[in-house]
């Protein structure tokens, strides 16, 4: 494992070690919003796969480049969702009329959005439970495992599988309510 | 009122399958690929053979000289030969 240690450091403090050079940094940096920027392009956009790679890889070349160009580090991720829409968007228009007719109406477009930045927050969380928890719950939820695999990977018993998603569930629901709190009642009017 | 029972926890577990390996590699690897970049345009401009060589013919150039053929890096290094 290189110098950095996922559970433990902030975007903000990734985007500043990979401004100072750090490659591991780099690598975690891709890692923790590979899923979002695919996501974006993929389910925010529609775009087939081959045109969701081609936005994939440019939104990190020119993270990459301009990273000294952030304002606030802990902006990182509303500035790659921005850059990966534009993106997205200059592909739709640049490819044909009738695609960018299939544009995403912006209501529906920005629900999908904050889906996908609500979705970010859990799997960040997850970093954080504890054991197998992180590994067992995005098997089987995110990488769609079966109980067999999972259990196969990390040796454990297949038949431990569900009881140990529903508990890992259950951590996850205390910790991340920890984390954010529910909104209160504004008071009946 | 925002309320997270582990239904919702689950369905928001689903939004964010991970990317094809493949393409995080890649990504990951851009600083590595940069820095071949840089070495082979700074070799290029040193010795007009090789950069003869290049233009000529760029993938089968890197290839004669064991360099990765990683398409980005050989579109970068496409542009920054056709600019230098």
């Amino acid at each position: 494992m290189g110098c950095v240690s996922p559970e433990n450091v902030t975007a903000a403090e990734l985007v500043a070690r990979c401004r100072a050079g750090d490659q591991d940094a780099w690598r975690e940096l891709v890692e923790r919003f590979s899923r979002y920027v695919y996501a974006i392009a993929g389910q925010g956009f529609r775009l087939p796969e081959h045109a969701a790679e081609d936005v994939f890889q440019e939104v990190f070349a020119r993270t990459y480049e301009h990273l000294d160009r952030l304002r606030d580090d802990a902006a990182i991720q509303p500035w790659l969702a921005q850059l990966t829409r534009r993106l997205c968007i200059d592909h739709l228009r640049s490819s044909s009329r009738e695609q960018l007719e299939e544009e995403p109406e912006p209501d529906a477009a920005d629900d999908a959005f904050e889906r996908l930045d609500e979705s970010l927050a859990v799997h960040e969380a997850l970093a954080e439970l504890p054991e197998h928890c992180a590994e067992i719950l995005d098997r089987f939820f995110a990488k769609d495992e079966s109980y067999h695999t999972i259990g196969e990977a990390l040796g454990l018993p297949a038949g431990t599988i569900a009881s140990r998603i529903s508990r890992c569930l259950a951590k996850l629901r205390e910790h991340f309510e920890g984390r954010n709190p529910p909104a209160q009642p504004s008071g009946g009017r | 009122m925002t309320h997270y029972d582990e239904d919702r926890l689950a369905a928001l577990l689903r939004v964010l399958p991970p990317a094809p390996e493949a393409w995080v590699r890649a990504a990951q690897e851009l600083p590595l690929a940069r820095r071949g970049l840089d070495e082979i345009v700074a070799r290029a401009e040193a010795d007009a053979e090789f950069r003869a060589l290049l233009v000529a013919d760029l993938e089968a150039a890197l290839e004669v000289e064991g360099y990765e053929r990683d398409p980005a890096v050989v579109e970068a290094l496409r542009l920054r030969l056709a600019n230098g």
